[in-house]
């Protein structure tokens, strides 16, 4: 891949276009962050594309100066397959919700992570329908009143990141729309791992849902409300002087109590490993959740398989080596043929 | 094998082959076929079969058919009664009888008449004794002989019965004289051991079971038909659909990409297209039918010749994707083979009721340009024909197809390549005041502007665009000049398609329309009537949306008019909506083809009427 000319800047991956979210949306924390991120990737910005469904989130690819595809509701993944298999040269980059990744798209998003094409699903998740004005979402709390759900929503959620672990994917992480250091240390993760990188991003819609995050994006309340995962290191949260931990025996988690100068292992606590060949133990991680644990924030898994298109590509090498290349005559003319004389 | 036994000629035959859906028939009907097609006759083929893998054995839903009309003239259609049934087992003879001519012959596997199959196929009573006054009866005790030619094989019975189809195919070669030769190097091919040399030699057995029973005084041979010197192959719908994608792959420069979700009748064209990598074509069997279309629309976005292939139902769940394309204006071809409907209706049975939701089933104004096939050899050069169309006007192009020309097979002249049609895709590449939705002045087209190209990075996508600047936009004004672009932009692929060419006269008492896979039985019909002096004349339409430019003034070249279609009028009410003719509709809607009787019928009444 070519190398972007290193004067490539933050700005050059800014359109001309207003961009349109409500005062106070994180959309803009996200757009500000991933503009910020692009020229450090390295990648040529004709080589990058955004391709988006429908929602707020979604109007993402107008922002950026680069390629961009919004297309329509839930099957953003779907083109971006498309667009990926057929140039596996390009940085395709999927911006989602979680009504449109979830709940329409939720069958493509999970056959698209299946598959571990090298594209990166961003999906914002603010637990709610923002462009339809305000009806709770597939990941919504139970008993969240919204217009469509004026006595409490009577829909169990699904957690995005239990999603694509169960859809197999080799590289899921988590992170906050308003922790930038946090936010830009995840999307170059997620450009540099070799497959499908789906990364949540908490996001807070400030209109229909505000303050669903509250508690895991103010840096006060986050050291006990989040569980910082680093790689190697033992799941520790907490203020120093009521340090906890979180031990994972027979796949299920509890929290332990830290003395403050004990050692975490020695307690017990699990040391975090983003390889694990086995899903369980991120499965395990992607259970924490408010109130009663700490939300964890970071790269779960991180594993690596054959993508899809390097996979399409070695089948039409052998095909070209077996049978040297299609000659449409020859093919028009296999089989069983007879000839007519005048 | 030459016979001692007499040889009568006939010019034309139809046969039917008939059994349960386990019992092979239709690959017995297409090794017929082949044989028949390099014996040099013209033909036509038909297969009819259950949608269900296995229906119960010896029942009525699981019977399976393959009629093949063969000819030393010139033929069109599968022919309207076979002269010739070969019923494997009761349940067939029950669901085929009704079709069969007077006098024609019934040849039966006499051993499969049993009181247990007969309940089965809803017989009270043994039929025989009263068919055989209207039929010429011939009762082969087929399991009974393929098992004693099969004898000294380590085979099951099971095994050794699934060998009687290739017995009975035997059988027939000897009775039509065909060559076995292709059917004995298929097997070879195909198959090793035991199972080679049993049907080998079930072939040969039948045939040899032909020569020697007194049940056959004599055979019947067909002489070559005279037609079009050249290269000839078989060849169906589905598979000339396949090849055309590559076809057009090679003629413009790029090889295709396509997106598919299995479906009835249309999966051969994935399974075909699947096989010839080489040609470097990916093919994407993905999660649903929306997807098989977005896959491919993000292809094309990417600068692909993108392609899905579907029937009906999968039509409808790609209808919004194809909306998308519609609004961004990219070049990508949608293949449905369409089928009998509504809902799932009857997967594996013919229909064309598909075409007004091709041009009329998304949501608000949408316009693409409609075409179909007419024989399964022209299902290769339409697809050409689509994709340079969809390239060249930067638009979504659906073709319809359907489940008769689909599985059906003919004697295809095979194309020289030198003569197909060429052409290089070109994206744009220049950077200075680049504008994505700029047109063309003579087709209206945008610039297919593609990612990887410096100094073009834009956006699309469903929101309204502003003309030229591709920027959303809710401008009422540019909203309505856009709504009228791309209508004209589809108008205008006009200017690039054959004009209408009537089979007949230019001017007369009756035109018969019709579009795809009924061009057979109306083609036969009118020219039968043609024949014997009547005043008719034909129209064929490959391209429905738009029509071509001269089709109102053939239109006025007639007193009257009868569109024929396998539908409650859909081409019927467009024509008369367009061009205010007083057309009458000949529909049928059965999830079969026109036979040619029905429509000569209908020809006669008008032109009484008329005269
Ligand atoms: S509705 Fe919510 S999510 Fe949508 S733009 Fe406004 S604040 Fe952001």
């Amino acid at each position: 891949m070519a190398i972007a000319p290193a004067a490539l800047k933050s700005k050059d991956f800014v359109s001309n276009q207003d961009v349109r979210w409500c005062p106070g949306c994180g959309d803009y924390s996200i757009l500000k962050n991933i503009q910020k991120v692009m020229p450090e990737l390295g990648v040529p910005k004709e080589n990058v594309v955004f391709v988006s469904g429908i929602g707020c989130s979604s109007r993402f690819p107008y922002y950026m100066n680069t390629y961009g595809f919004h297309t329509i509701h839930g099957r953003a993944p779907a083109f971006a397959t498309g667009i990926k298999a057929s140039h596996p040269d390009l940085s395709v980059w999927v911006v989602t919700g979680d009504g449109d990744g979830l709940s329409i798209g939720g069958n493509h998003l999970l056959h698209t992570i299946r598959r571990n094409l090298d594209l990166q699903l961003l999906l914002f998740n603010n637990r709610v329908y923002g462009l339809t004005k305000g009806q709770y979402s597939p990941t919504s709390r139970t008993g969240m009143h919204s217009k469509s759900s004026p006595q409490g929503s009577i829909d169990y959620p699904i957690d995005p990141i239990s999603f694509a672990l169960g859809a197999g994917a080799t590289f899921v992480a988590r992170t906050i729309d308003v922790d930038a250091p946090h936010l830009q240390e995840i999307l170059h993760r997620a450009h540099q791992h070799p497959g499908t990188a789906f990364v949540e991003i908490l996001q807070n819609c400030v209109v229909y849902n505000d303050n669903e995050w509250l508690e895991v994006e103010d840096r006060k309340t986050r050291v006990s409300a989040a569980l910082a995962l680093h790689n190697g290191e033992p799941l520790v949260f907490g203020p120093k002087e009521a340090r906890r931990g979180i031990r994972i025996r027979d796949g299920v988690p509890s929290i332990v109590h830290l003395e403050p100068d004990e050692n975490p292992e020695s307690a017990g606590v699990a040391v975090h490993n983003e390889a694990h060949e086995s899903p369980s133990y991120a499965f395990a991680l992607a259970t924490l959740a408010r109130p009663d644990f700490p939300l964890p924030i970071g790269v779960f898994r991180a594993v690596e398989k054959p993508t899809y298109e390097s996979m399409l590509q070695a089948q039409i090498d052998d095909a070209l080596a077996a049978r040297g290349p299609g000659d449409l005559a020859a093919l028009l003319h296999s089989g069983d043929t007879w000839t007519v004389e005048s | 094998m030459a016979t001692k036994k007499p040889i009568e000629q006939v010019e034309r035959v139809a046969i039917r082959f008939a059994g349960d859906s386990g019992d092979g028939m239709q690959l017995t009907g297409t090794k017929f076929t082949e044989s028949t097609a390099l014996a040099g006759n013209d033909l036509s083929t038909f297969p009819d079969f259950p949608a269900e893998i296995r229906a119960p054995a010896g029942s009525l839903a699981g019977v399976s058919g393959f009629q093949i009309h063969f000819a030393s003239e010139d033929i069109r259609t599968p022919a309207d009664s076979p002269d010739v049934l070969v019923a494997l087992n009761p349940a067939a003879l029950r669901a085929n009888i009704g079709d069969l001519r007077p006098n024609g012959m019934l040849i039966l596997n006499s051993d499969a008449f049993t009181t247990k199959n007969l309940g089965r196929a809803g017989y009270a009573e043994d039929p025989l004794p009263s068919l055989k006054d209207r039929f010429r009866v011939v009762e082969v005790p087929l399991t009974a002989v393929n098992r004693e030619a099969l004898k000294d094989l380590k085979l099951g019975t099971r095994e050794t019965d699934r060998c009687k189809n290739f017995f009975a195919l035997g059988l027939m070669f000897w009775l039509y004289n065909r060559p076995i030769e292709p059917t004995l190097r298929w097997l070879e091919s195909k198959f090793r051991g035991d199972v080679l040399e049993a049907n080998t030699r079930v072939v040969k057995a039948g045939m040899h079971f032909g020569e020697t029973t007194e049940l056959f005084p004599v055979s019947f041979s067909v002489p070559k038909a005279k037609i079009q010197p050249g290269t000839y192959r078989n060849i169906t719908g589905n598979t000339a659909l396949a090849w055309g994608i590559l076809g057009a792959g090679i003629q413009l420069g790029r090889p295709a990409f396509l997106g598919a979700y299995p479906i009835t009748p249309a999966s051969e064209v994935l399974h075909e297209l699947a096989r010839y990598r080489h040609f470097g074509v990916k093919t994407l069997q993905v999660e649903d039918e929306m997807a098989a279309i977005s896959v491919a629309i993000g292809a094309a976005f990417a600068g692909e010749l993108a392609v899905c292939t579907t029937s009906g139902p999968g039509l409808i769940l790609k209808q919004e994707a194809l909306g998308l394309a519609v609004m961004t204006e990219l070049p990508l071809v949608v293949v449905d083979v369409q089928r009998a409907g509504p809902s799932t209706g009857m997967p594996t049975k013919t229909e064309q009721a598909d075409l007004l939701a091709a041009l009329y089933g998304r949501n608000s104004d949408s316009p693409v340009p409609v075409l179909a096939p007419a024989t399964p050899g022209e299902c290769f050069t339409i697809m050409i024909e689509a994709f340079q169309l969809a390239v060249k006007h930067m638009t979504p192009v659906v073709v319809l197809s359907d489940g008769y020309i689909a599985n059906s097979s003919e004697p295809w002249l095979i194309p020289d390549i030198e003569s197909l049609p060429r052409g290089e895709v070109r994206h744009h590449a220049e950077g200075a005041d680049f504008q994505p939705y700029a047109r063309d002045p003579e087709t209206l087209a945008r610039p297919w502007a593609v990612p990887g190209t410096p100094g073009l990075e834009h956006r699309i996508g469903g929101l309204e665009s502003e003309e030229g600047t591709g920027n959303v936009s809710y401008s009422p004004e540019n909203h309505g000049r856009m709504v009228a672009l791309r209508a004209e932009k589809v108008a205008r692929v006009a200017h690039d398609i054959a004009p209408a060419e009537v089979n007949g006269s230019d001017r007369g008492e009756l035109l018969v329309i019709g579009w795809g896979g009924t061009h057979g039985a109306i083609t036969s019909a009118v020219n039968e009537a043609r024949a014997v002096g009547k005043d008719v004349s034909s129209l064929h339409l490959r391209h429905l949306n738009p029509f071509p430019s001269n089709l109102g003034e053939v239109l006025g070249g007639f007193r009257q008019v009868l569109v024929a279609e396998l539908n409650c009028g859909q081409l019927w009410r467009l024509l008369r909506a367009e061009y205010l003719v007083p057309a009458e509709l000949l529909s049928k809607v059965e999830g079969q083809p026109f036979k040619v009787r029905e429509i000569r019928a209908r020809i006669d009444t008008m032109l009484a009427k008329g005269s």
